[in-house]
């Protein structure tokens, strides 16, 4: 067996019933999409449209769709765990405690890292390069080699399901529980190559936006004119810059521990376990931030859109959002005040949490002025925006309140805690993600979604969410702590029952929304969106045609001000003319590249071959990426170019349906 | 080419009629790297070399943790030997001394670069390879006789934290000399083309940039380890 390293039969679990069926579930309805894509014949399309693709808008879409899947997936999670407590109340429940501990690691890694992250990371590609009137990010390859290792990640952590298992060390991998001592299995090595190799990708995304937005905005677009949604992904993608290192380099070094017997942060020979969590949250508590800022500037366009107004003190609200960025990485002690750092320290990172929450409040207050005086239209974004601002300030106070330390000391690690952090996550990334997911996809596919799903959706999914987790925060001040396989406490139990309840209600949101997805997709020609433009927006994205051709802009926009397509409507109103008549010049783009998809395959093998010690293969991994990055750099074309006819022959239909617009404008009401 | 333009920035020849197009110029032939946005994108040249350095920042701060992690457990010898019994400073004088010339003669391939000079580019690259090559033999003739005389990373908690880092560079110069192979090859069959340029450029910046965290390493692992 030396062959295969440590893996054999024995790593299937065939005595778990449970993960079995699902591999299974999963196994079929995977080989039932592969065989559909087989019969239609859809392979070249799939592979030449989308997965050799360097268009940022297609690898944004793509970042979506492996995030969706993954949020229902650690939503299983999360109904698996809810369900658990209710059925284990005096009783063992139908998960084993070794089974029970894999799924609450998963349901947080999965939500973090599979699904929060690609989602906003898809929505910035996608959005982004539009935003700010260019034709595509600096470094096009790069991103899909970026998106591709993400899902060669996520495709790990779905792997440990059925071959061998996943950490049960929570979705931290707290040392010295993850040390071979205690945690000899191959859990913790599924968590550590799976999170370093999307975690390759995240960085690369981050370098990449970061210098697409300093260095690549369309003429004209001085820092002070950009969309706040490319100031807030600014601000996050710089964070990834600074903050995932850290994370690279902290499970580094718990490899180092675990494969070469390093003593970075074992019991003995001087290791030092509170270093591990200093380090992990350096990373984790920019980590939160930048997940929320991108979901920041998404409700800024959305109430800024949706109420017909310019955003309310867009420069307060840029300062609030770099205030946020370097402030973030001031509060991390915050996570463990009561690891004994001393009254000093507590209480100068208690304050430092506090202040942090200053620059949040400004934004809520500037959101709040948007809408006061606007013409506000209550379509499905709108909605999550409003579902946000007035949830996530429940539960940005709950955090003030955990700011304070020796309030921490009763609360810290109990119920009341994670109702506070699915409070924020769940208002401001997941409703954010919902509402840049609705707001853009007429963008993305030139047709919208369904309000009256949408809609249906918003509340089901709001209600059920207010249901499971205001109990959760009653729980936590009753005294119950995180992670319990089985409850012993009658107090507890009648909480719970409702929070299963509330879980029920957000399985019907979940449902809602993907009908709106079907139903969409089925009347789309009734939902078309000939314009490029329908929620009548502001910034540059509207003013191209949905979906946007590969080019985005067939004349890159030249920008005067902080709302240029808002000033580009006007002055066609005032002029009665769509626009100057120029010509058209022929336009090069980068040329599609297998590099991202073939670098993943390649690290998908490296990854299974180091959890499970099959050393050969690993290195058979090491050198088929290094000649996958030969060939493509010793690549002679990388650009090809479109020809000034055939541009102007894709502009003209967007020309002819701008026109008719304007003719629908000036007829009189 | 005037005498105006960017170092290494040869792709002024190849701009094609659209001057918007990805990663090329600026409106009406302003091709500077605004940095406000006035001149629309900036060149290929600029957007590569920064996204580079944002890239060498990121690196950099792996280095940082690795640093803290060995200033926390610089004194976890748990009884085992300290850096004062296990330093050779002539060692790493002159390992030193290797590095800090090739980046020296890494400068003077670059220099070369701009003359369009093939033989004296793949000279000095050579030369810049072998000492760095030089440099990486005495680090793992080092680390051999350490774990040799059982005082390998197992030992203690500051030889974890001391091979880790130490390790972490060495591991960068040894992916530097296998990036500078390829480059050479790619050099000789590509010749001087822009792309060809924008990457020996950023193989510099790499390069000089190892050399700052030996810098750090030299002063703060091997001076202060070695000093009583």
């Amino acid at each position: 067996m030396t062959m295969l390293g440590k893996l054999d039969s024995s790593a299937i679990p065939f005595d778990q019933p449970i993960p079995l069926v699902a591999a299974l579930g999963v196994f079929l309805a995977g080989v039932a999409v592969l065989g559909w894509i087989t019969v239609k014949g859809y392979w070249p399309y799939l592979w030449n449209e989308w997965i050799s693709s360097v268009d940022h808008k297609r690898i944004g879409v793509m970042y979506i769709v492996l995030a969706m899947l993954m949020l229902l997936r650690g939503f299983i999670d999360a109904i698996m765990m809810r369900t658990q407590q209710v059925l284990a109340i005096h009783g063992p429940g139908y998960l084993p405690p070794e089974h029970y501990d894999q799924i609450f690691s998963a349901h947080g890694t999965i939500m973090i890292f599979f699904a929060a992250m690609p989602f906003m990371i898809g929505l910035m590609n996608f959005a982004v390069p539009l935003q700010l009137g260019i034709r595509d990010v600096a470094f096009p390859t790069l991103n899909s080699v970026s998106f591709w290792l993400t899902a060669s990640g996520a495709l790990l952590v779905n792997i440990s399901l059925v071959i061998g298992e996943f950490a049960r060390t929570g979705w931290l991998p707290y040392a010295p529980l993850s040390e071979t001592t205690y945690s000899p299995g191959v859990g913790v090595d599924y968590y550590l190559w799976s999170i370093q190799i999307s975690g390759v990708g995240t960085l690369l995304t981050g370098v990449n936006l970061v210098t697409t937005i300093l260095k690549m905005r369309a003429p004209g677009m001085g820092y002070l004119r950009m969309p706040m949604f490319c100031w807030t992904s600014l601000a996050s993608n710089l964070l990834i810059v600074a903050a995932f290192p850290i994370l690279t380099a902290t499970l580094a070094m718990l490899t180092l521990d675990r494969y070469l017997g390093f003593h970075f942060f074992t019991n003995e020979a001087g290791g030092n376990q509170m270093m591990f969590v200093n380090l992990i949250w350096a990373w984790g508590h920019p980590e939160v931030y930048i997940l929320v800022l991108p979901a920041f500037g998404i409700f800024s366009e959305v109430f800024s859109t949706f109420s017909s107004k310019p955003l309310f003190g867009y420069r307060s609200m840029v300062a609030a959002t770099m205030f946020i960025c370097i402030v973030s990485f001031m509060v991390w002690l915050h996570h463990f005040f009561t690891m004994g750092a001393g009254a000093d320290v507590n209480a100068a990172f208690g304050i430092a949490t506090s202040v942090i929450a200053v620059g949040t409040g400004v934004k809520i207050y500037n959101w709040l002025f948007t809408m006061y005086g606007g013409r506000i239209r209550f379509d499905t974004p709108m909605l999550w925006a409003l579902g946000f601002v007035t949830t996530f300030t429940v539960g940005g106070m709950t955090g003030v309140l955990l700011a304070v330390p020796p309030a921490d000391f009763v609360l810290h690690n109990s119920l009341f805690l994670v109702a506070h952090f699915h409070n924020v996550i769940i208002s401001g990334v997941l409703f954010g993600a919902f509402a840049g997911f609705t707001y853009w996809f007429p963008k993305a596919f030139g047709f919208r979604l369904h309000e009256g799903w949408g809609k249906a959706a918003f509340w089901v999914t709001l209600a059920g969410y207010m249901l499971v987790f205001v109990p959760l925060y009653i729980v936590g001040l009753l005294g119950m702590t995180r992670r319990l396989q089985h409850i012993d406490m009658d107090l507890w139990a009648p909480w719970l029952v409702v929070a299963v309840f509330g879980v029920l209600v957000m399985i019907a949101g979940a449902a809602l929304q993907i009908m709106q997805l079907a139903v969409s997709i089925r009347h789309r020609d009734k939902l078309r969106d000939e314009t490029g433009d329908p929620w009548d927006g502001r910034s540059l994205e509207w003013s191209t045609s949905s979906p946007p051709p590969v080019f985005n802009y067939a004349r890159l926009p030249y920008v005067e001000d902080e709302e240029p397509y808002w000033r580009i409507k006007q002055r066609a109103r005032e002029e009665k003319r769509p626009g100057a008549e120029e010509g058209y010049e022929p336009i090069e783009m980068p040329r599609n590249s297998p590099t991202g998809f073939v670098t993943a395959f390649f690290s998908t093998l490296i990854g299974f071959a180091l959890i499970w010690h099959i050393w050969w293969l690993a290195i058979v991994g090491f050198i088929g990426a290094y000649a996958t990055f030969v060939v493509f750099a010793w690549r002679d074309h990388g650009d090809y170019e479109i020809p000034a006819e055939e541009v102007a022959r894709i502009d003209d239909d967007h020309k002819a349906a701008q026109s008719a617009r304007l003719r629908r404008w000036e007829r009189p009401a | 080419m005037s005498d105006h333009a960017l170092p290494g920035d040869f792709s002024a020849g190849t701009q094609a009629r659209d001057p918007y197009r990805l990663g090329q110029g600026g409106r009406h032939g302003v091709r500077s790297a605004t940095g406000h946005g006035e001149g629309g994108p900036a060149s290929k040249f600029v957007t590569v070399a920064y996204g580079f350095w944002i890239f060498l920042l990121s690196d950099i701060i792996i280095f940082s943790a690795f640093f803290a992690a060995y200033a926390v457990l610089a004194k976890a010898t748990a009884g085992g030997p300290t850096g004062k019994d296990l330093f050779e400073p002539t060692r790493v004088a002159v390992q030193t001394g290797l590095l800090l010339t090739s980046s020296f003669t890494g400068g003077l391939a670059t220099l070369a670069t701009h003359r369009r000079s093939m033989a004296a580019t793949q000279a000095w690259l050579l030369v810049t390879g072998l000492l760095g090559a030089a440099f990486l033999f005495l680090e793992v003739q080092e680390f051999a006789a350490m774990i040799g005389e059982q005082a390998g990373p197992s030992r203690s908690a500051f030889l974890s934290a001391f091979f880790a880092l130490v390790g972490c560079h060495g591991t960068h110069v040894g992916l530097g000399l296998l990036w500078l192979g390829t480059m050479m090859a790619q050099l000789w069959v590509k010749g001087f083309r822009s792309d060809i340029l924008r990457r020996l450029h950023c193989f510099g910046l790499f390069w000089h940039a190892l050399d700052i965290i030996w810098v750090a390493i030299f002063t703060l692992v091997y001076l202060l380890g070695a000093s009583p």
